[in-house]
């Protein structure tokens, strides 16, 4: 399955929009259908292409976070950059019924896989939170068993992503601990953490090194290399560290 | 802008690569002609700016340039100005 997802030749696609969810006041997900997709894996992506009318083309690319599930489709969370060139089209703009040009599944690298087990400590900030999603959509399904951590930094409480979602799959699950920083607004009696991820957080929430956890860091640019650098100051091995960063030129 | 937000990294290249390559690069073992380290292609820092045609790929160990990507009307041109090699896996191996 994992060949057949990445060695691929890629080709644009019209991907038919048939459902969207508003997540928070900033971030929507797009619930595409895609004849003859060829199914993904958990941490991939897809490059989308907008075009004006006077033919000029901007493409950015967007994690899947949706599970592989086999169905002819995925789901993209996008948080609208309010600046940006696609993302205020894509959440603001673009309804149920509209077609949507893309290409994928891209990416090998920032993968996992039920086969590659854990522990799993997912790190992410705002949506950076999408391909994590993905994946523990899939351990759900696929591997509750694998112990899973995710650290997500938002900037308040509404800001947070998926959060009834995250709560449900915790409440259910002992192997899995969600864990939420709020880095600019916290709501009254707020005991949990409030500032951006550093060495000691990461020290508080990480397993040891001697238990060479899987990691998965995804988010900004700054946001990613403060904790990638820390983990490995912290003494875990950096092949086992992976990173996604993302920004208003990606893709 | 701030110039942090311009340093990606080589999964947001993961596209253009592969029409070249006709596979996942993001995955692939590259090393660097300056210092010798060996890394993945995705963990590498990709810089690309607002409205250019391309992008650069450093490798992060001494940050000179591994790969040079541009398009241009109709065409893809790759330079590999500091590459000592890239990896490909056999096709029946993929990952």
């Amino acid at each position: 399955m994992a060949g057949t997802a990445v060695q691929r030749r890629l080709t644009w696609r019209l991907a038919d929009v048939v459902g969207v969810v508003a997540e928070t006041l900033r971030v929507r997900t797009l619930r595409l259908s895609v004849p003859g997709w060829p199914g993904h894996l958990a941490g991939q992506h897809v490059d989308v292409r907008l075009t004006a009318e006077d033919g000029y083309q901007a493409v950015r690319s967007y994690s899947i976070a949706s599970a592989p599930d086999g169905a002819e489709g995925l789901e993209l969370t996008v948080e609208r950059l309010d600046d940006g060139e696609v993302s205020p089209y894509l959440v603001d703009e673009l309804r149920v019924g509209d077609q949507l040009e893309m290409r994928g599944p891209i990416g090998g690298y920032f993968v996992w896989d039920a086969a590659m087990g854990g522990p799993l400590l997912l790190v992410g900030g705002g949506s950076g939170i999408c391909p994590l999603m993905s994946m523990l959509r899939l351990r759900a399904a696929r591997s509750p068993g694998v112990p899973a951590r995710l650290l997500q930094s938002s900037r308040s409480l509404e800001d947070v992503i998926y959060r009834s979602e995250l709560e449900g799959l915790a409440a259910g699950d002992p192997e899995l601990q969600v864990i939420h920083t709020l880095t600019r607004r916290q709501p009254p009696g707020w005991a949990g953490r409030r500032r951006r991820i550093d060495r000691e957080m990461l020290a508080e929430v990480a397993w040891p090194p001697r238990e060479r956890p899987l990691v998965f860091v995804c988010g900004p640019t700054a946001l990613v290399e403060t904790v990638a650098g820390s983990l490995v100051e912290l003494g875990h091995d950096p092949a086992l560290v992976r990173t996604e960063r993302f920004g208003p030129t990606g893709g | 802008m701030d110039e942090t937000q311009l340093r990606l990294d080589g999964n947001a290249a993961g596209g253009f690569l592969q029409e070249i390559l006709a596979q996942d690069a993001t995955s692939m073992r590259i090393r660097c002609h300056g210092c010798g380290s060996v890394a993945q292609v995705g963990a590498q820092p990709l810089y690309m700016y607002p409205g250019s045609p391309g992008a650069v790929l450093r490798c992060r160990a001494c940050e000179c340039i591994l790969m040079v990507v541009v398009r241009g009307p109709g065409r893809l041109r790759i330079g590999l100005p500091g590459v000592t090699w890239l990896e490909l896996p056999e096709p029946s191996d993929v990952r």
